[in-house]
């Protein structure tokens, strides 16, 4: 069954088309992440779904309800962590998540469980009852994901989750958010323009440029795509390499540059130990060095873009300060 | 569209809460009132102004404009308030969720009208240690009904400009520009009658120169307009205020 469908979903702000004609499905229990750079329209699109703002025109359902019209049910059924903090500083970290509870309808004992749960899942126990206004950064971010599960939803909002966190507390946000997937069973969809945290989070990720999926499937095969894996090897005697490696099968691309073969495989980290067992004395030649480079999901990006993200946030954000003129005006 | 009582009450929890936590703005908020209190209540102290005759003294006739502007500027601080939820990301936890508008609404302004009552209420204490004299415990009863009014209808005020503004910066100038030229043209602080007659006619379009004088007659039996008058006035002005108060709030985007 389908968790999120979306029909060629629009928004338009003022004449931009911030989104403009997405379609995906999300299938229940998956991580799906939407790996655009900023202003592509990853935000609007998570803000309609979430019901915060208005589509201009297309279809959505989240957990079979429209959010063009039943609103308070899909907000029923999703649980929302912003890019930016959304927590009270004046109310301590358990009052916060108290106070979601019992706007989200539910009865105050049954919300005094629920939190010291939440609180249990991102390990904030001991903080609980002090003011949000001392908690860091990410100590922010951990209370918001344990805010977003107190009232069990079936779906997990997360917009850029880890932005402007450091790389330990990054790699903490990844495992809970791997965990509440895994073993809660949470259909989570995630925002993000860090090619990692796609890569090593999301089941599928959806690259979105200008508002537009330019493209949608399982890491693995978005990378896969640009002809897999590349192992370079230093030899003493590249001529003699040169013989051997022509005749291996697996070998779908073979380069040479200056003693140093590029060989373009599938599934490089198996094919080493192949090229290692190579006989030595029968071959004549000798291997100086190995190394394996795996396309990353930014090379994907660059493939179907022409750009990298970084080059495109440059111009992205050239076309936010355009939009931002046109709407003073 | 449905009310949430379970939201109103926790949205008014949280005003409470934050309220007992920010005792540095509670003093601020009331020290604004309390000098106009001091030094206008002694320093005015049996002298003789004309049209304040029928009220025993100065004191007397200048509690309830106090009292009203107490309540003025904190409902109006109450109702803006959703600026800083804006600027801090906490509305769009409450636009989030699963409760109807007016809910939030509710639950604002009965969270700002507690905490505004319990201020005016406050100052009305510390006038009585000045030497205020309350005629009886009915008159103080009636006194609050007409302070509800008061700062409900000034919470929907706020609300309006909180919805309209887009960021904090207005609001210094709200306050310089709104709720000043309202508190002194409401005859707080003296009598209306002293008035030049077009600013006497403009003070009968502000809305709490019926609160002060609701507050006269409840606490001290007497007042210019028939109370009749300044109530209806002021249920009018408190209806209105909220209704499209909760409207340009619907409309807002987060």
């Amino acid at each position: 069954m389908s968790s999120i469908l979306v029909e060629n979903l629009v928004k338009v702000f003022n004449s931009l088309r911030a989104v403009d004609g997405i379609s995906f499905e999300v299938k229940e229990g998956e991580l799906f992440g939407l790996l655009g750079p900023n202003g592509a329209g990853k935000t609007t699109t998570l803000n309609m779904l979430a019901t915060l703002i208005r589509p201009t025109s297309g279809n959505a359902f989240v957990s079979g309800f429209d959010v063009f019209r039943e609103r308070n049910k899909v907000r029923k059924s999703i649980g929302m962590v912003f890019q930016e903090p959304a927590l009270d500083n004046y109310l301590t970290g358990r009052e916060n998540l108290e106070f979601h509870g019992m706007m989200y309808g539910l009865k105050r004992k049954e919300t005094k469980e629920r939190v010291k749960e939440a609180l249990k899942i991102v390990e904030l126990e001991e903080f609980a009852n002090k003011l949000v206004q001392t908690y860091s950064g990410g100590m922010k971010r951990r209370l918001e994901i344990a805010r977003a599960l107190v009232h069990q939803p079936k779906v997990l909002f997360l917009d850029e989750p880890t932005l402007g966190l450091d790389a330990q507390t990054r790699r903490k946000i990844w495992e809970y958010i791997k965990k509440l997937n895994k073993e809660k069973g949470v259909t989570i969809i995630l925002t993000t323009h860090y090619m990692e945290e796609a890569d090593f989070l999301a089941d599928r990720v959806a690259i979105i440029d200008f508002g537009k999926i330019v493209a949608l499937d399982t890491p693995e095969n978005l990378k896969n795509l640009l002809g897999g894996d590349v192992i370079s090897i230093e030899v003493d005697n590249w001529q003699n390499a040169k013989k051997v490696f022509e005749k291996l099968p697996w070998v779908k691309k073979l380069n040479h540059e200056n003693g140093t073969f590029y060989l373009q495989v599938e599934k490089g980290e198996e094919k080493i130990p192949l090229l290692i067992k190579v006989d030595e004395k029968e071959a004549g030649f000798q291997i100086k060095s190995i190394n394996l480079r795996k396309p990353t999901l930014e090379d994907v990006f660059l493939y179907f873009t022409g750009k990298t993200i970084r080059e495109r946030e440059a111009s992205q954000s050239e076309r936010f300060k355009e939009m931002a003129k046109r709407h003073r005006r | 569209m449905e009310i949430n009582f379970t939201a109103i009450y926790i949205l008014w929890l949280r005003e409470m809460k934050r309220f007992l936590r920010s005792w540095s703005r509670v003093f601020s908020a009331l020290m604004m009132p309390l000098f106009f209190l001091i030094f206008l209540g002694f320093g005015f102290k049996g002298a003789f102004i004309p049209g304040v005759g029928q009220t025993k003294d100065y004191i007397h006739f200048l509690v309830p404009g106090i009292i009203g502007m107490t309540l003025i500027t904190t409902s109006m601080m109450a109702g803006i308030s959703v600026l800083w939820d804006r600027e801090f990301g906490f509305l769009k936890e409450i636009t989030v969720a699963p409760v109807s508008r007016v809910s939030i609404v509710l639950g604002r302004i009965f969270g700002g009208m507690t905490t505004s009552l319990i201020q005016a209420i406050l100052i009305l204490l510390i006038s009585m240690i000045m030497g205020f004299k309350l005629p009886n415990f009915l008159a103080f009863l009636f006194s609050i009904i007409v302070m509800i009014l008061i700062s409900s209808g000034f919470i929907g005020l706020g609300l309006i400009f909180a919805s309209l503004m887009k960021d904090i910066q207005g609001f210094g100038l709200i306050m310089q520009m709104v709720v000043f030229p309202l508190f002194f043209l409401s005859g707080a602080l003296f009598p209306l009658s002293n008035l030049p007659k077009f600013l006497r006619i403009i003070s009968y379009f502000d809305p709490l120169t019926y609160g002060v004088e609701g507050l006269r007659m409840a606490l001290l039996g007497n007042s210019f307009l028939p109370f009749w008058f300044s109530l209806s006035s002021l249920v009018l002005f408190s209806i209105l205020m909220i209704i499209l108060g909760a409207f340009f709030f619907e409309k807002s985007e987060v």
